[in-house]
């Protein structure tokens, strides 16, 4: 690959109890380009993002072995402060999970965790940070309101304004777009391919035209195991496995 | 099947309209507010002031609560948050057991343990003196009763949030405690307070146990290591013995409707908050 290298994973093996969920990962994710991963589900696509964040470690009986360098970091065995190591990515899952508490808070929040707290700071930089998901318009008029009022498209593209407001270099997401209405989703992939500028971006779906959209790089997985990787253009116009083929063609699912 | 469910549905209407019914006579000869509000209790001359009762049932319930919300709420975090998945497999039916007792063992141990306790040591600790039946010993009791009552519901309420809540607020760069105080702790407060709610509404009715170890005096309580005479007490105590006397049984059905009313408007109210938890989640 021709562009600069991300995040790198080296051999990693992940296990809960005798289930292997991921099996000899090697793969290379490389700088402010949007890679998706695809896969049939259950393939191990969710743990795989999870365990770039080390949100592996709630999961007291996950075993995981092997290295993910992130800036040449090893995130698995570092002695760097996890919680600064996670807001270097922000994570959207595949329904948005807005916390407890009103709009401008939600996308305060990580900011307040990490000591900003002075009011003018903050009040700029929710502004610019819901300016950035394209949500400023909709919710300026009523900041003070429980994001859980907001409909589930505006919900996503808050999780993505709180997740941008640590400042993050890379983002994470699964499937951002499953639960959301056609017109929300277009929205999101949108903002993907400008935030691509700033950011490396991670994206799971299954939603093979979603992918063929947006993606520079492509991942394919099944059952654990990374069956072929590459640009898009090598994976979906000349996929060299048997089993991407068949996927590529929509006999999984 | 279906009048099995009907007789079910209207059983809480019966009951109370049989309640209200037989303390007609009662509220005829005396306004209800007067019943509510006077502490004089002499049924003999006809004086059915419910005051006594209603503030050693409020008195006991509250302290029990004291006493048992923070040590459920703190076990429930531990439980769910830090301990070991076998730890909280291991306690859930310990929490069944506990909460499958019966009521008079629970008695027997307040008056064996807690009533001594506290006419021994803890009353004469703080200048107190005390035979040992009072407020707090009925308190303390109804506290352990309770304990695995709300315990058990907080467990629920804090499994059913969901993961991602969790996973959000640490790939935002919280600790773990900062995710629980900030996030889990503040998305289960409905739950929380429902939990409460129905433990009140569970130690409001208790009769036996309290009963036990209470004291029994029917005058309003001036202090915790005081007897009280909660409500249940009352009505399991005399039911049956003095009805010779001109509405008595009319009071003790007053008393059994004022129970009533308030133990299901808790259960209610408690019920409505966790099935709106529910749907948020
Ligand atoms: N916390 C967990 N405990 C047990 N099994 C899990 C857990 N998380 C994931 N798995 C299992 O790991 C496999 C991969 O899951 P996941 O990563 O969610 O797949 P995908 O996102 O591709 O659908 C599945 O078989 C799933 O059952
Ligand atoms: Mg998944």
């Amino acid at each position: 690959m021709e562009d600069r290298t991300k995040i790198k994973i080296k051999d990693l093996n992940l296990s809960i109890g005798k289930q292997k969920i991921l099996k000899d990962i090697n793969l290379e994710i490389p700088e402010k380009k949007i890679t998706v991963i695809l896969g049939p589900s259950g393939c191990g696509k969710t743990t795989l993002l999870k365990s770039l964040n080390r949100l592996t470690d709630l999961y007291p009986d996950m075993r995981v072995s092997g290295n993910i360098m992130i800036d040449n970091v090893d995130i698995l065995h570092t002695n760097e402060d996890i919680t600064l190591l996670r807001q270097k990515m922000g994570l959207l899952s595949q329904r948005p999970y807005p916390l407890p508490m009103n709009i401008y808070n939600n996308v305060a929040f990580g900011l307040r965790i990490s000591g900003r707290k002075k009011k003018r700071y903050l009040d700029k930089r929710v502004e610019h940070y819901l300016k950035m998901a394209n949500l400023w318009d909709e919710v300026k008029d009523r900041l003070k309101d429980p994001a859980s009022a907001l409909s589930i498209g505006q919900q996503q593209r808050l999780c993505l304004a709180r997740g941008l407001a640590v400042d993050p270099d890379i983002i994470l997401a699964d499937e951002p777009t499953s639960a959301l209405d056609p017109i929300s989703s277009e929205a999101i992939e949108k903002k993907f391919v400008e935030l691509k500028q700033q950011y490396t971006i991670v994206m799971v779906t299954h939603v093979l035209r979603q992918a063929r959209r947006i993606a520079d790089y492509v991942v394919f997985m099944y059952l654990g195991e990374i069956i072929e990787q590459g640009t898009a253009s090598e994976v979906f116009d000349n996929p060299k496995q048997d089993m991407t083929k068949q996927y590529l063609k929509g006999s999984f699912n | 099947m279906i009048i099995g469910l009907v007789i079910v549905i209207l059983l809480p209407f019966i009951l109370g309209i049989g309640l209200y019914i037989k303390s007609i006579l009662l509220l005829e000869d005396q306004s209800l507010f007067q019943l509510l509000f006077s502490g004089d209790w002499r049924p003999l001359s006809g004086k059915f002031g419910f005051l006594p009762f209603i503030i050693s049932s409020v008195w006991v319930t509250t302290i029990a609560l004291m006493i048992a919300g923070p040590i459920c709420l703190l076990t429930a975090v531990h439980l769910t948050q830090y301990a070991k998945p076998w730890v909280l497999k291991l306690m859930q039916p310990v929490i069944d057991i506990l909460a499958g007792i019966p009521s008079v063992i629970f008695g027997v141990w307040g008056i064996l343990v807690i009533v001594p306790f506290i006419s021994d040591y803890l009353a004469p600790f703080l200048g107190k003196q005390t035979s040992g039946y009072s407020i707090i010993a009925g308190a303390i009791v109804l506290a352990v009763m309770v304990i695995p009552f709300i315990l058990n519901i907080l467990i629920e309420v804090f499994k059913t949030l969901p993961d991602e809540l969790k996973e959000a607020s640490l790939s935002l760069g919280a600790t773990k405690w900062q995710t629980i105080k900030l996030v889990l702790l503040r998305k289960a407060f409905p739950g929380v307070i429902s939990a409460f709610g129905l433990g009140v509404s569970r130690a409001f009715g208790e009769t036996i146990a309290v009963l036990m170890v209470v004291g029994n005096v029917a005058s309003i309580p001036k202090g915790l290591f005081q007897p009280g005479y909660p409500l249940p007490a009352l009505i399991a105590n005399n039911y049956g013995e003095m009805l010779s006397i001109p509405l008595y049984d009319s009071a003790l059905m007053l008393a059994a409707l004022v129970l009533f009313v308030v133990v299901m408007l808790f259960n209610m109210g408690s019920r409505f908050a966790i099935s709106r938890l529910e749907e948020k989640v």
